[in-house]
Parts: C-alpha cells; structure tokens; sequence
C-alpha cells in the first residue's frame, strides 16, 4: 500500500493510460454494479409490465391461449363488473378521510411527545409499537376488539350507555373501523414528524411571540412553513400507499364475515356489503379466483396508472427524493 | 439530519411569551402541564389497550371467550402452547424465519452495490435509473402479479414454494435501493478517493471504506426488509396458498380464523406468537429503526 502511494509503479500497471480506456473502463464497472439490478428490472418489472397491458386486450383464463379482444375486458371493468365502482368510491374515501387524519394525527401526536420534559422516550416507543404489528395480526385483532358481541369496545361503550356500532360488521362502519386501525399504526409519521419538527429554528418561535403571536399563531406562521415539504410527502405516500391497500380490508373482511356467517368459506370480497373493496383486492378476486386474467390485468393497469400518477407528483414536488450530491 | 431526543427541546417553546404576572404564569403552566398529560395519557391508552386486550383475552378459557368479560377469571397460558401444537404452526414460523432470514441477506448483498452506484458514480441515465428505482419503490405488487404468477407457475412450475418470493430479492430491492443510496450520498467522497489512492479497486473501497461507516444504515435497511418480509401476505398468498407446508405466519394466521371460527382466546394467541418477535426485534434495535423511518422522509 505505501508503495502504491509513493511510486507509480503499482499504479501504472492497473491504471488505464488514455481517456477513452479510463471510460471503457468506468462504463464497464458501472454495468457491473448495476447489472443485478438491471437483469431484475427487465425480468420482474418492464416484462410483466408489458405482458400486463397485453392481456389486458385479450381474453384469458390462464390455460388456453389468449385471444385478443380488444377493449372487451374494458367494457366489462367499467360496465358489468359490479365490484369496480365501489373499489374506486371507497379508495377515494380512504384517500380523504384516512390520508389527512393520519397526518393530522401523527403531526399531534408528534407534537406532544416533544412536549413531555420526562419520559418521552419510552412514550415514544409504546407509541410507536402498534406501527410494527404485522398487518394481519393487527387486523385480526381490531376485527375482534371492535366485534359487536363480546368485543371490548363495544362492552365498554355498552356500560358507559353509549351506542353500539356494528364496526366491521356495519357497511357504514366497515371503513371507519379501517381509519381506527390506520390511525393504531401512526408511528411512522410520528417519527418523521418528530425529526422536522426538531428541525425548525428555536429563534423563529421566540421572535413570533415577541411580534405578538399566539400557540395558534405559532404553528400556523412558523411550524407549519417549516415542515410543510414534510407534510406533503406525508400526503403523496399515503396516498400511494392507499393504492396498495390490501391486506387489511381484505382480513377484515373475511374475519367478520366469518364471525357472523359461522364457517370460513371463501365469501364475496369487500365485506360487508362491498363496503371495504379496494383496487388490489379485485386483481386477486378476476385473475386468482375467476380466472379472467384480462379483466384482472385492466385493474392492474389503472392501479398503475394512479400510482404512477402519484408517484410523479412525488418526484415534481421535489421533497429531495432525487436530490443530487 | 436531526438525532430526537424528546423532552430535551421544543418543550418550553410555546410557554408564556408575555409575563403579565408571576401567579398568572405559574397557573398557565400548571393548567398546561395538566392538559398535556391527559392528552398523553389518552393517547396512550390508545396505542396500548388493544395490546393489553388481545392479551387478556389470550388466556382466557374457551367458555369465557363467548361471554363479554374482560378479566380473565382463570389464566389459561396453556393457549400459547395449544396454539403452537395446531397443524402447521411451527412450521410456518419455520418458513417465516427462513423467508425474511434469506430474503434480508438477499436484498443487502443486491442492493448495496447498485445503490453505491446510484450514489458515487457519474453516468448518463443516473437520473433515470433513479426514477426507475422510484417508481418500482411505488408500485403495488398487483400490478404485475399476474404475469409473474404464470411466470413462475406455469414457466419454472415452482408454486407452492417460497422460491418466486425469494429468488427477485437477489435482483435488487428498489425500496432498499433507495434508502441506502440516500444514506450513501452523505458519504464523503474523499474517503472513496483515498482509498483508491491507496491502491483499492471500486469494489474494494465499498467493501473496506464504504461499509464499515455505513453500519447504521444498512442495519436499517436489514430490519426494514426483515419485517416487510415477516409481515407479507399477499406474496405468500399468491405463491404458497396451494400448499400448506410452505405458508408464513401472516398466510397461515389469515385462515388459522376460519378454522378456530369461535375461539377468539386461541385466535388471540396466535395473534400475539405473530406480533411477538416483531415488537422483540424492535426492542433491541430500536435505535437503528427510527434512525431508518427518519431516512425514509425527511431530506431537504
């Protein structure tokens, strides 16, 4: 090593002599690095991507060859499919409704935990926990604290003489059930929050109350700037990852169900009364239990499209995701 | 980026601008300090009662389970262990282990070269692998699980194994890609450039440079892998449902419901096995996981 930096001697030997070399050189090492990468992008993104939009056009159960049909498979999404239009008002709900209580809640929650002077850690922590609970076992538990007849929820409400709801057994209160749930596992914006939040100048808070202002006036002249890129990729991923809602509505579901229809048979998704369907969970009901592949790929392409769409408005609200060095 | 240290700052930010007078202060801060203690307390509550019931309800007796107690009478812990003696369970704890074990190991070894890249080198489409990444990083599995399926079922017939969830892990994960690129970015360049004085290929100064400051992030990036992977359902679901032996824990407990359709005290267990290393894990490396979370958001 020493010799490498006093003499030349080593270097010279491994060391490109012209310009052009040095770039062969530096273009063969980069596709070396990113060759993994590349092969997988090809082979488990752009292939079935393409392949996706294919079927789409065609009509196909997976077993005999596909034959192209045209806009058929989009007629029957947007015309005769009775699940579509409910997943698309219910995404738009959760988009509303969950997206913007969980920046509301984890901005709160954030700003309180930075207010205790002893033991915000450890408040922390139990605040954040609930956020790493696999999805399933979080929901399986929700389904049966909210569940209407020995649930405990409902036996507190119930001494307290308040009234009852049918959580995820109720259409009306199948996706509020979700929010709560949602809102059980807000800590990752909480810990975001809590980052910015210790970001923003000490010196800007004194100087608005000296000019005068308010907690109210605080947070809305001072915090709120401060941390809004925050708040907006807070917005743009949960949007995104409302999208890819799945798992939750899709358990929800089939627990309650069961709950009240006795067996687990394989029932209608979006229980109760197509009140918790969401885009993902219609892939899986056309392409893995109906086995029309190209309607299920119709789905798929319109999830790509808003997740792209979002995605890009992501990138343009420049919150540094591709900041440069 | 900011280290939190709650309590430490931003506590006495909103406290009384103007003093009018001492007693009307102190009461401020009086009244203060009681609402914002119930509110923590309330939130609390929140966070951690479904625990607490889950809990209760996991050692109650299976007559119990069908009444609207809330305190066990009798504590069956003997649930925990009837619960793991149910068909399949050790082994899905078994296949969990090895899918997040392998699928984490997997991810790191393909991601970190391509995220150094990504973060070091200067090349034409650097901009657009970058957005490539991005919206890989975005896009809902759904998308195109139905080519992949054929793919893998009808192509290479490896259904009802855990090979086409683990074998793309060895091809890179965008989501890893794209933390640790971040993370890289802050690595100062000089360090890679001494290196290579010295006489280390790109590679090498990755390996003897490059990592060993990077400990932090890339424990992160492991953990993050490791419980997305612990948690997945709907990868399993579509892969392994035709064949129990090769379940996960989030797939087996989804229909280990429907099989124990009353038992609410079994279903609770179970559901607490399943949580259990989680929240463990989180315990000890808490540190290096909120490092990670922080990564993910905030930057500019």
């Amino acid at each position: 090593m020493t010799q490498a930096v006093t003499g030349t001697r080593g270097r010279s030997v491994q060391r490109p002599r012209t310009r052009a070399a040095r770039r062969r050189r530096d273009r063969l090492r980069n596709l070396g690095f990113l060759s993994p990468w590349l092969a997988g992008t090809g082979l488990f993104f752009l292939y079935p991507l393409l392949a996706t939009g294919y079927f789409s056009f065609t009509h196909y159960d997976g077993f005999t060859t596909p034959r192209w049909t045209g806009l058929r498979n989009w007629v029957f999404v947007t015309h005769d499919y009775p699940f579509f239009w409910p997943a698309m008002r219910n995404t738009l709900w959760l988009v509303l409704v969950v997206v913007t209580l969980r920046v509301v809640f984890g901005l709160a929650v954030a700003m309180l935990v930075l207010r205790l002077k002893r033991g915000g850690g450890l408040v922390r922590t139990l605040y954040y926990a609930p956020y790493l609970a696999p999805p399933v076992a979080a929901t399986i538990a929700f389904v049966f604290l909210l569940n209407p007849g020995t649930g405990p929820v409902n036996v507190v409400l119930g001494h307290l003489g308040l009234p009852q709801p049918g959580w995820f057994n109720d259409p009306t209160w199948s996706k509020p059930s979700l929010t709560l749930l949602a809102l059980w596992g807000v800590g990752d914006l909480m810990v975001i929050f809590m980052a910015s939040l210790l970001n923003v100048p000490r010196e800007q808070y004194e100087a608005a109350s000296l000019d005068g202002a308010g907690a109210l006036g605080r947070f809305r002249f001072v915090t709120v700037p401060h941390i809004r890129p925050i708040l907006v990729f807070a917005a743009i991923t949960g949007v995104i990852e409302t999208m890819q809602y799945y798992t939750q509505p899709l358990i929800a579901g089939q627990v309650a169900s069961g709950q009240i229809g006795g067996s687990g048979q394989q029932t209608e998704p979006g229980y109760p009364d197509g009140s918790t369907l969401t885009l993902p969970q219609l892939v899986y009901n056309l392409g893995f239990q109906r086995f029309d592949i190209g309607a299920a790929c119709v789905i798929a392409l319109v999830l790509f499209a808003f997740s792209m769409l979002f995605a890009a408005v992501l990138l343009r609200r420049g919150t540094g995701l591709l900041g440069e060095d | 980026m900011a280290t939190i240290a709650p309590g430490a700052t931003a506590g006495d930010v909103t406290e009384a601008p103007s003093a009018p007078g001492p007693g009307s202060v102190r009461r401020r801060e009086i009244l203060e300090w009681i609402g914002v203690h119930t509110l923590a307390v309330t939130a609390l509550l929140f966070f951690v009662l479904p625990f607490v019931f889950v809990l209760l309800t996991s050692v109650m007796s299976d007559q119990q389970t069908l009444t609207t107690d809330l305190w066990p009478r009798t504590w069956e812990w003997h649930n925990f262990v009837d619960v793991w003696h149910t068909a399949g369970f050790a082994t899905w704890w078994r296949n969990t282990i090895v899918y997040a074990t392998a699928g984490t190991l997997l991810t790191l070894v393909s991601s970190i070269p391509v995220a150094y890249a990504l973060a070091h080198f200067r090349f034409r489409g650097r901009n657009l692998a970058m957005m490539v990444v991005v919206a890989t990083m975005m896009l809902p599995p759904q998308v195109v699980i139905v080519p992949m399926y054929l793919f893998w079922a009808k192509q290479l017939h490896l259904s009802g194994t855990l090979w086409p969830l683990i074998i793309p892990l060895a091809f890179g994960d965008a989501f890893s890609i794209f933390l640790l690129r971040q993370f890289l970015l802050t690595v100062p360049k000089e360090y890679v450039e001494a290196a290579k004085v010295d006489g280390c290929g790109d590679l090498r100064a990755l390996i003897r440079v490059v990592l060993p400051m990077s400990r932090p992030a890339i424990a992160a990036v492991a953990l993050f892998q490791f419980f997305y992977l612990w948690n997945d359902y709907f990868g399993p679901q579509i892969y392994t449902s035709e064949n129990p032996a090769a379940w996960t824990l989030s797939y087996g407990l989804g229909s280990f419901k429907s099989a124990h359709h009353t038992d609410w005290n079994l279903t609770m267990a179970a559901t607490l096995l399943v949580m259990a290393p989680v929240i463990v894990v989180f315990f000890l490396a808490q540190k290096a996981f909120i490092e990670g979370v922080t990564l993910t958001g905030v930057k500019g």
